[in-house]
């Protein structure tokens, strides 16, 4: 059977070529009297040797068999994939952002320190902290920063014993992999009937080992945990800190900050609640805030502000040190500095209103066809399950699928492990009703196909340019690259 | 479910074969049907030493790892090769060409704790 | 003022409470606990129309010095982005898709990343490319996690002419994990043999080394690779993969891990970030390799395609045993790399290559014949070089940006005792007449 796009190697034509160089214009010289002899390249790369043109068609064909957020509806669970705003992309592209060298005397970068120091001062008012670095890329980079500062803020108070994180059951898989990346030992705790964390198996944990608690609020089922006071009480009483896994901030813009809910480090995922896009797994970024008392383990350099100039600080001698090798993405970061001056305060309290609004009419709409394990409101998004369809033969990874044959990408499945047969639902606010209405309507037909006609569903997809992949095949006998 | 007779088992569905003071270990068959079709084996190296109960191998599916505990303290002396080009034999032949490793028994070791084939079939029985 | 991104109309919020059972949205929230609630509006700048953002956004921007003609380096470079690369980089199919995680709907960006490890390999020679890491720095770290894992020994040996941000970067991320770091000291600016002679032992994990290095210097790699051969401790070699056009792949030299940054493969400067940290391994190190990995394989039609694959090695399956916590790449940028790639093909590469190299050459001569002008290291460079000043180097940058030029980086920043040190970097971006303009002005700061 023919592939779907040939492979850009089964393009290539020798001696075909997809670039122009101006002529070298400074005196030709064999480049054996530069460079050592015994590592001049013998062999070249097996590039492929391909057109401009050919180089466009491919990737324009490549692109047609993506599902994203600007072809139809994407209610990925915890991913927040909401509508990336196209100004966002002009202006991150502006030259004196593109062309900025990151090692450019600081007096000729002022508009992109400026732009990075509020930046960080408006997360900081929205997340409630006293202060925030842009410099880690991605969420689990964040956590891991965000870990790190704990660590130092630990050991610069002379408590060498706390080597523990306290993650809760249903957290992402990220918290525990940065724990150990950070040297850390991690201890679970349990959920209550409630989804909620235990407070129960809380407090038998929260002991003088505790470094940190791990939470993310709402939670991964998308539910507020009510005893948010309580469980920051337990876990400052123990002498450890509160770090938010904001995954979820979607759901609290302008409603609640961290930082007034007992919080002492907050990181963020800008691709997800302040719009930058996915683009197909990153870049992102994940800023991470901190309350006064942790601001100087901060990562350097710190950009500071005297007189309105603006320069990067180094000097900070208990500082974790450096997490990447500049500033952080810092193109990503225009995208969000762009985002909340578009919307500004009212409108990103309007953006979490829809967005725990959108997630409720779903979750109302279908909890009588699948089982909802903890039925009260929800926040930004809600988990359901396939217990009932599971009794037909039809599993939760059968009704993804399926889903893929309504043009709609699937939720997060699988996820939260504390459910059986998940299915992480997340509309976003930048939905209107009528495309939740046509989600609903897939979702209710295919639960209608499960009681009726299972193999319509088991079988699915049935439209997608390629059916389901021998992930089997993949993984035992792995073909990394082409040749 | 195949649980053979001459076989002991333990309560993390592994099996033993004792001969002397060499051990043969493995998965039950109920263990690599709940594992679902295994792609990967990362087995020990000979001569490491374990104490009971430390993770010795991990068998790996497309979407989850399991960790394989050592039923008693010894030092690996025979890994099954063969899992390396075709980790697919602990879910085709468990008790057979599916086996793990052979360890040789601490000199003090005793065995305690093992079931046999009936008491594990229960055992299973009861988790399923 | 209106929210342009917001589809919902008050009557359809109506209709929507009304299939929810609540009269107003605040009800939805009232599982925040009442004294949480922040009760005032958030203290931001107040919204600005579309029109208004594009000038404020353009006011900012406005005010970066980026006309200047550009000599800096140290890690990301001013080589040329052909135009076709933005172009693919705003299809939204691809910017706007997440992670590849449903392969019947994704099957673009899985492609497209197989693709580029397929790439990555022959650049490096490595038998596995992973999907791409967050940068050069993190890179190192991950590197070092891997030789560390793969080995069961904690002691890395760093090259002392490893950029000293990726150095600080590792430091950061080796801290409370019981690893020794020995660094490995230079003589004239490349790594001294000899002393690696003497700290090789049986305990290392990993001798990581970047070549060409900080100070531009290519490396003695194949020399470095024959001493680690019989040892268990990994090579590493952070490599620059622009200069892959002309030297041997790393892994042909001994290199058991190769890692660098793609910066140079058609992404903007964007003042540092986001960058691309790719990772090549040998093939027994592939189920030890950190991040993200595509794979090929067939559907039930018997159609080739490609999935997400050896996923047990990630944090969402292993936890707190997982390779790494890394759960996403960086790929638009790695897209971004293997259209550059695509289009410059092997002639391609060697030409940038090749020119880089030239006009360095040519740079540093014009440069060396300036009086007070120095050559502190003699070893072969690629197109990166030191010169040293009769005055302190940020001095002289700032006389030279009066002329219009950021002659290069001041490796007092890096370094506080080498103050009146210049590197410079030169791409195929550099005209002749650049870089005579460049030396002429240099002539003129220095002698008054």
């Amino acid at each position: 059977m023919k592939p779907l796009v040939p492979l850009i190697f089964e393009r290539s034509v020798p001696g075909r070529v997809g670039y122009s160089l101006p002529d070298c214009d400074v005196p030709e010289q064999d480049i054996s009297q530069l460079l050592p002899v015994d590592q001049i390249r013998q062999t070249a790369p097996a590039l492929p040797e391909v057109s401009e043109g050919d180089v466009i068609r491919h990737y324009l064909n490549l692109s047609l068999l993506n599902h994203s957020v600007d072809n139809g509806f994407y209610p990925l669970g915890s991913c927040t994939m909401k509508y990336n705003p196209k100004i966002n992309e002009n202006v991150s592209r502006l030259p004196g952002f593109a062309r900025l060298h990151p090692l450019a005397p600081e007096k000729c970068a002022q508009g992109a320190l400026q732009l990075v120091y509020e930046l960080e001062q408006y997360l900081a008012e929205i997340t409630g902290m006293d202060a925030v670095t842009l410099q880690p890329v991605a969420g689990a980079h964040g956590e891991y920063t965000g870990l790190k500062l704990i660590v130092a803020y630990h050991k610069a108070r002379g408590d060498f014993k706390r080597k523990t994180i306290l993650v809760p059951d249903s957290a992402h898989g990220t918290n525990p992999a940065s724990a150990a990346m950070a040297g850390m030992n991690i201890v679970q705790v349990k959920s209550d009937a409630k989804g909620c964390v235990s407070l129960e198996d809380l407090r038998a944990k929260a002991d003088d080992t505790v470094a940190a608690l791990m939470l993310t609020n709402p939670n991964t089922l998308g539910l507020f945990d009510v005893n948010i006071a309580e469980i920051a009480e337990i876990v400052h009483q123990a002498g450890g800190l509160l770090y938010y896994d904001g995954a979820n901030a979607n759901a609290i813009l302008g409603k609640v900050r961290p930082g007034d809910t007992g919080f002492d480090v907050v990181h963020l995922n800008l691709h997800k609640t302040f719009s930058t896009p996915h683009g197909g797994g990153g870049p992102g970024s994940g800023p991470v805030g901190v309350k006064a008392k942790l601001i100087p383990c901060l990562p350097v350099p710190r950009v500071v502000k005297k007189e309105n100039e603006f320069s990067l600080d180094y000097d900070c001698p208990e500082s974790i040190g450096k997490v990447h090798s500049f500033y952080g993405n810092f193109a990503v970061n225009v995208r969000a500095y762009a985002y909340i001056r578009m919307l500004g305060g009212q409108g990103l309290k309007l953006a979490s209103e829809d967005a725990v609004l959108n997630a409720n009419y779903l979750q109302a709409r279908l909890k009588g066809a699948y089982h909802l394990e903890y039925d009260r409101l929800c926040m930004h998004e809600f988990v359901i399950s396939a217990k009932h369809q599971k009794v037909k033969g039809v599993h939760t990874l059968d009704i993804a699928k399926r889903l893929l044959d309504f043009g709609v990408h699937p939720p997060t499945i699988y996820f939260p492990l504390i459910v059986d047969e998940a299915m992480m639902i997340e509309p976003t606010e930048t939905e209107g009703k009528e495309t939740l209405d046509y989600f609903i309507d897939a979702m209710l037909q295919i639960a209608k196909e499960a009681e009726e006609t299972p193999e319509k569903v088991t079988n699915a997809p049935h439209t997608t340019p390629i059916s389901r992949l021998d992930e089997v095949a993949a993984a035992r006998n792995p073909i990394l690259r082409w040749l | 479910m195949k649980i053979p007779q001459d076989l002991k088992y333990t309560r993390d569905h592994e099996w033993v074969k004792i001969e002397g003071n060499l051990v043969k270990v493995g998965i039950t068959d109920f263990a690599q049907h709940e594992l679902g079709d295994i792609v990967f084996v990362e087995l020990p190296e000979l001569e490491e030493e374990f104490s009971e109960g430390d993770a010795f191998a991990v068998l790996e599916s497309v979407k989850a790892a399991a960790d394989v505990y050592a039923p008693l303290a010894g030092v690996v002396v025979e890994i099954n090769e063969e899992l390396e080009d075709d980790p697919s034999l602990v879910n085709s032949d468990p008790y057979g060409n599916g086996w793990l490793a052979v360890f040789e028994l601490a000199e003090d070791e005793e065995i305690s704790g093992l079931m046999d084939a009936a008491e594990y079939q229960q055992f299973a029985a009861e988790e399923e | 003022m209106n929210n342009q991104y917001l589809p919902n109309t008050p009557e359809q919020r109506r209709q929507m409470l009304e299939a929810i059972g609540a009269e107003t949205v605040e009800e939805l929230f009232r599982y925040i606990p009442e004294k949480l609630h922040l009760n005032r509006p958030l203290n931001l700048p107040h919204p600005l129309a579309e029109a208004s953002l594009v000038a404020h956004m353009e006011e900012l921007a406005g005010k970066n010095n980026v006309g200047a003609v550009n000599f800096l380096g140290g890690g990301i470079y001013d080589h040329f982005s052909p135009i076709a690369i933005d172009h693919v980089l705003t299809r939204s199919e691809f910017y706007t898709a997440y992670t590849p995680y449903q392969p019947e709907v994704s099957q673009g960006t899985l492609q497209a990343i197989f693709e580029y490890q397929s790439m990555i390999c022959q650049l490096t020679g490595a038998d596995a490319a992973n999907a791409s890491l967050y940068d050069g720095a993190t890179a190192v770290a991950e590197a070092a996690i891997l030789a560390i894992n793969a080995t069961r020994n904690r002691k890395l040996l760093v090259a002392g002419s490893m950029h000293p941000w990726y150095r600080r970067v590792l430091a950061t991320y080796m801290e409370n994990l019981d690893v020794e770091i020995v660094e490995v000291p230079c003589v004239g600016g490349r790594l001294d043999i000899e002393a690696i002679k003497f700290l090789l032992g049986k305990d290392v994990a990993a001798l990581m080394v970047q070549s060409p290095n900080f100070f531009g210097i290519i490396e003695d790699l194949p020399a470095l690779g024959k001493l680690m051969a019989p040892e268990k401790g990994l090579f590493v070699v952070s490599a620059d993969p622009i200069s892959l056009g002309l030297l041997e792949a790393p892994a042909h030299m001994g290199a058991d891990v190769i890692i660098g940054e793609g910066q140079g493969l058609g992404l903007s400067q964007s003042f540092g970030g986001p960058l691309l940290g790719f990772m090549g391994v040998t093939e027994k190190l592939t189920r030890k390799m950190p991040g993200r990995v595509v794979g090929q394989t067939t559907d039930t039609n018997g159609r080739r395609g490609y999935v997400l694959t050896l996923q047990t090695r990630e944090q969402h399956i292993r936890r707190e045993k997982a390779t790494s916590n890394i759960c996403s790449n960086q790929a638009l940028c790695a897209l971004a790399a293997s259209v550059y790639m695509s289009l410059m093909g092997p002639e391609g590469l060697r030409e940038v290559a090749r020119q880089s190299l030239l006009k360095a050459a040519f740079a540093r001569e014009q440069l060396a014949a300036i009086p007070g002008v120095g050559l502190p290291f003699a070893g072969p460079f690629f197109k990166e070089f030191v010169v040293t000043l009769p005055k302190p180097a940020n001095v002289v940058i700032e006389a030279m940006l009066g002329k219009g030029y950021h002659a290069g980086i001041d490796l007092g920043r890096f370094f506080p005792e080498l103050r009146d040190h210049l590197l410079v970097a030169v791409t195929e971006k550099r005209s002749k007449d650049e870089i005579l303009g460049c030396s002429a002005a240099l002539r003129e700061v220095l002698a008054k």
